[in-house]
């Protein structure tokens, strides 16, 4: 049942990835990469972690593709004209990319799937559930987490700024 | 011994024709109260062999309309998008209901039902997801129509949905902490307990603010007067402009089930969820010492009809909130959110964290 569902997910995600690069329509691949978060999130509930599948579903699908979709619907990108604006640099890292992604699945390939790790080193189950992970991020990993949080208000800080210079100019 | 399929499809028909039938409901609801508060008579022409009702039939009537209509589309929209987003709208409004616990347990021989439908450990968490979803199907159909004002319509709508929809987190993060769980069926089970004795714990008294704030905001989330500027009918008309037939009916009944959604989460955060005053699972105790054993069943029932009679409390609230208060400015909308809203909710979370923290 699991691995049925495993199979299903991944393969929506990697066919929404896909997808998303291939089409020609900004807001088609927004709605692709919607679809490849969604799989995903299936996939951390599948790994026992809903607390991260709810969160993921939160921040990406929810709160970062409506920005990208109000801007892609802002600007009224039209078909195609996006295309001819190809990055040499953006073609260098793709063949990078992909190399190292190739790198990767024979790495997988050739040691055989282990499965996830859904066992801590003591052997006791790893839950991420809402409780457990509050815990720990409040506890063995606060200041990871603090800093995180002040990278997070540098970046507030740094978008009202840059919204303030437009005003005064 | 562990719930059956029929137990869980039973379930799943409660939680979906509970919202469908109230929002179908609503929409005579909105024209009849608009009437009693503007001194008019309000629907009542639809009939069936001369029997009227007060106007009961005119959803059924509004229902048949809306399916037997044409449902135009313009010759360039994009027809897949077009179709789907309506869908999507009512999809993110109906599966919220998942999560919400209108009763604590029902035993049926030896079946013990949990009257929640399913009862996720992140909760809360999940309602958040799923009401960031919910702007989607609003965007989609105003991009897909290609027309400028749906489009105007359809940014309103991203742009206030996600202002407020950061707010509504922030709002109950005080409520999670009081309740010290983010499990909707826990934190009414809390909600059980009292203050000295006799004064019901309710959410509304420890998170005064907070209730203030969440109801505000849900409002605004549900993009109705006042907060309709999405719509803004003698402006732009709105996102669903080139929407007719089933397409239109569906965004308008996306409307009245985030009403109703709203009452739900509201009656289940700060007013107690199913509870009734001094009632435990084996009946009533009363504070004076009274004591009054009821079956299982009676207790399940009670339950029930209190969380759907508080449902229907914050239904009318909303309704006459609707018609008294005239569509705000979409600056004073914005504004709101981020100057006074979104700070007020942070020192409620601020305070309570004081709070629990001095009482510890």
């Amino acid at each position: 049942m699991i691995a049925a569902l495993f199979f299903a997910f991944a393969a929506v995600a990697v066919a929404g990835a896909i997808l998303m690069v291939v089409h020609r329509n900004p807001v088609y691949s927004a709605l692709f990469l919607i679809l490849t978060l969604f799989a995903i999130a299936g996939l951390f509930v599948l790994l026992n972690a809903p607390f991260i599948a709810a969160v993921h579903v939160i921040v990406y699908a929810g709160a970062i593709m409506v920005l990208f979709l109000f801007v892609v619907l802002l600007m009224d990108l039209e078909e195609e004209r996006v295309r001819r604006h190809r990055l040499k640099l953006a073609q260098i890292l793709g063949i990078v990319a992909a190399a190292v992604l190739l790198v990767e699945v024979g790495v997988f390939l050739k040691a055989g799937f282990a499965g996830a790790a859904t066992q801590g080193p003591d052997g006791s189950q790893i839950i991420g559930d809402t409780e457990s992970i509050g815990r720990l991020l409040f506890t063995e990993y606060l200041f990871p987490f603090e800093i995180a949080s002040v990278l997070l208000l540098s970046g507030i800080i740094g978008s009202v700024l840059l919204a303030k210079l437009k005003l005064r100019s | 011994m562990a719930e059956t399929i029929g137990v869980v499809l039973i379930k799943l028909a409660f939680v979906l024709v509970f919202p469908l039938g109230l929002g179908g409901l609503l929409t005579w609801v909105e024209r009849k109260q608009s009437a009693v508060m503007q001194d008019r008579i309000g629907a009542n022409r639809a009939s069936i062999f001369g029997l009227r009702i007060i106007g009961l039939f005119h959803p059924l009537a509004d229902a048949i309309k809306m399916f037997t209509k044409e449902s135009f589309r313009p010759a360039n929209a994009e027809k897949f998008i077009f179709t789907l987003a309506p869908a999507i709208s009512v999809f993110f409004a109906l599966v919220g209901f998942a999560v919400i616990p209108f009763g604590d347990r029902l035993v049926v021989g030896d079946t013990v039902i949990n009257l929640q439908l399913a009862p996720l450990n992140v909760g809360i968490l999940y309602l958040f997801a799923v009401a960031g979803m919910s702007v989607y199907g609003v965007v989609l159909g105003a991009w897909a129509s290609r027309n400028n004002f749906a489009l105007l319509g359809g940014l309103r709508a991203a742009a206030q949905m996600i202002s407020y929809e950061i707010v509504l987190g922030v709002s109950i993060f005080g409520a999670i902490m009081v309740y010290e769980s983010v499990d909707l069926q826990e934190m009414v089970n809390w909600q059980g307990n009292y203050f000295w004795g006799w004064l019901p714990a309710w959410g509304i008294l420890l998170q005064p603010l907070g209730f203030i704030l969440f109801f505000t905001v849900g409002i605004a989330e549900t993009k109705r007067v006042p907060f309709d500027s999405p719509e803004g009918e003698s402006e732009i008309i709105g996102y669903f402009l080139e929407y007719s037939g089933m397409g239109f009916g569906m965004y308008f009944l996306t409307d009245f089930i985030e009403t109703v959604m709203l009452a739900a989460l509201t009656v289940t955060l700060f007013f107690g969820g199913w509870q009734v005053p001094y009632l435990a699972a084996d009946g009533f105790h009363f504070p004076w010492g009274g004591v009054l054993a009821l079956q299982n069943w009676a207790v399940a029932l009670l339950q029930v009809t209190s969380f759907v009679l508080k449902v229907f409390f914050f239904l009318w609230l909303q309704m006459t909130i609707r018609w008294t208060l005239p569509r705000f400015r979409y600056d004073q909308v914005m504004r709101l959110a981020w100057k006074y809203l979104l700070p007020l909710s942070l020192v409620n979370i601020l305070v309570t964290g004081l709070i629990i923290l001095l009482l510890e």
